[in-house]
């Protein structure tokens, strides 16, 4: 009977894991009622302003695919990613290496907090001003301004897992011989992950408006300089067809990447809840 | 033969004295059980000898191979199922996947946990079934000395008796040591060799009593007149049940 349970248990894990694909794909249909109460919202403020103030959600619809349709508009889609990409990136490393430590040292930890506020309070616009100073118009000022604005956020989410762990887990560790480096691998860091991910939605989200933000500001490229271009124009639909674009993008990045991780980590909570509410 | 030896052990909290001049000894496959008013240090001192904490004054020598603990919390971790909780002592040894999980079986066996159990996050399994996954994770390194830190306390009456059973039969067929920390003496006449008494201030061990025979094979009649007599006639246990919630820290 052993055996016959040990072969069957890659099976089985198939099995549980395309049940839990499906469940998620099938809790989209929730995500896109919402969307369509934001669109009947849309509709009527399309209906009561006009076509020139804000135009129908179907024709930014159509001026969307006809954006998507030019190979070009992909280019400039991926530039804006792509900055958006390694800001986020170098800022999870950075952040999470910093607070991780800070987490583990109490007097780092005070030292950073006023840190946090000051840099947490310099909006985001002083930034890209100063990048714009320092880096010139180019790949740069963009990171950085991204950099600077997600790596708090990841920072606090990083310190918080470290801090909020569970002692109890680490005296069992000590007491079966686990030297600092095990510990923080197997309890430290799975500890961190779960007031990790939240934080690291939030900067993705933060990345792809920052990176635009900055692009439009210092007009280097990017879908923020199409908005800036649309605003000259006085081209709306092009203007809310671009900024659906970014949307669409930062959508597909959470749910195509950060949600399946976080799923997958966070299995045991689905099993703590009682049946009838998994999704 | 000597398994762990105690010498002189004194500890403090932040200035505060817990633990001075203690001295333990236990013997090869010796059941020890540690009993002491609430506050005196017991954790502390079996914290200190499995080497969670670090000891201010004192040396701890240990003689025995390998050893395993259990907790008053099951201190299971909440993101794996009771499998991967029962191997977690495993994956500080360099043991391949194939003998991990005999062993696990063989953990899981003798705590009588069955195969859908071992899938279950400890969520999922009830107060019972969560010590018994912690007492297999401490039974799967093989130990030969074994920690049990107010392992029952939190259980109720039925359930400690079968905890203590399984703790009595695994000791039986594994010849571990232990130290057994409780303040219960109907617990630690039933699952010892010898009871340990520890000094209301913690200031070194009161003394001792060796138990008549086996753990397991008193009757719960000669349990019931043996704690009798400890709580009647016998000065060393004047104490044991003297507590104040008002100082204990």
């Amino acid at each position: 009977m052993q055996t016959s349970t040990c072969r069957l248990r890659p099976l089985a894990a198939i099995g549980d894991r395309l049940g839990r694909v499906a469940r998620f794909a099938w809790s989209g249909w929730v995500g896109l009622a919402g969307l369509s109460v934001l669109a009947a919202i849309w509709q009527v403020g399309h209906e009561t302003y006009g076509d020139f103030i804000l135009p129908s959600p179907l024709a930014t619809l159509e001026a969307t695919i006809a954006i998507l349709g030019d190979p070009e508009a992909w280019d400039i889609l991926a530039e804006t990613a792509a900055r958006a990409v390694v800001g986020f990136g170098l800022s999870t490393l950075i952040g999470t290496g910093l607070g991780v430590a800070a987490g583990y040292s109490a007097a780092s930890m005070r030292l950073a907090r006023p840190l946090l506020t000051v840099v947490i309070g310099v909006p985001p616009i002083a930034w890209i001003v100063l990048a714009m100073i320092w880096f010139g118009s180019g790949d740069g000022t963009v990171v950085t301004t991204v950099l600077v604005a997600s790596t708090p956020l990841i920072f606090v989410g990083a310190a918080e897992g470290i801090l909020t762990r569970d002692r109890g887990l680490d005296a069992m560790a000590r007491a079966f011989g686990a030297g600092p480096v095990k510990r923080l691998m197997t309890l430290g860091l799975r500890h961190v992950a779960a007031h990790l991910l939240p934080a690291l939605v939030v900067s993705l989200g933060v990345a792809f408006k920052v990176a635009v933000m900055a692009e439009l500001l210092a007009n280097i490229g990017g879908i923020g300089s199409e908005l800036a271009q649309a605003r000259a124009n006085l081209d709306i639909a092009t203007a809310l067809a671009w900024v659906l674009i970014a949307v669409g993008g930062l959508i597909a990045v959470e749910y195509g990447l950060v949600h399946p991780v976080r799923a997958e980590l966070e299995r045991w909570r689905t099993a703590a809840q009682p049946w009838g509410i998994k999704r | 033969m000597m398994a762990l030896a105690l010498q002189r052990i004194g500890h403090a909290y932040f200035g505060r004295t817990v633990l001075d001049a203690v001295d333990l000894c236990v013997g090869t496959g010796e059941v020890v059980a540690l009993v002491g008013p609430s506050g005196s240090g017991k954790s502390t001192l079996v914290h200190i000898a499995a080497g969670i904490i670090d000891p201010v004054r004192g040396k701890v020598q240990r003689s025995y191979r390998r050893h395993g603990m259990v907790f008053q919390d099951p201190h299971l971790l909440p993101w794996a199922t009771a499998r991967g909780n029962i191997a977690y002592p495993l994956r500080m040894t360099r043991m391949g996947r194939r003998d991990r999980q005999d062993r696990v079986a063989r953990a899981a066996a003798l705590t009588a946990l069955e195969e859908d159990h071992l899938d279950k996050y400890p969520v999922e399994l009830s107060g019972g079934m969560r010590q018994r996954t912690a007492i297999a994770r401490a039974l799967v390194v093989e130990p030969d000395f074994l920690y049990f830190d107010e392992p029952f306390t939190a259980l109720d009456v039925a359930l400690k008796r079968r905890m203590q059973d399984l703790v009595i039969d695994a000791a039986a067929a594994a010849h571990f040591a232990a130290i057994f920390v409780t303040h219960d003496l109907m617990e630690a006449a039933r699952v010892a060799h010898r009871i340990a008494v520890l000094d209301v201030n913690g200031r070194g061990v009161a003394g001792s009593r060796p138990l008549p025979g086996d753990p397991g094979t008193r009757s719960d009649r000669a349990v019931f007149d043996l704690v009798q007599g400890f709580l009647t006639d016998d000065p060393l246990f004047r104490h044991i049940n003297d507590i104040d919630e008002r100082t204990a820290a």
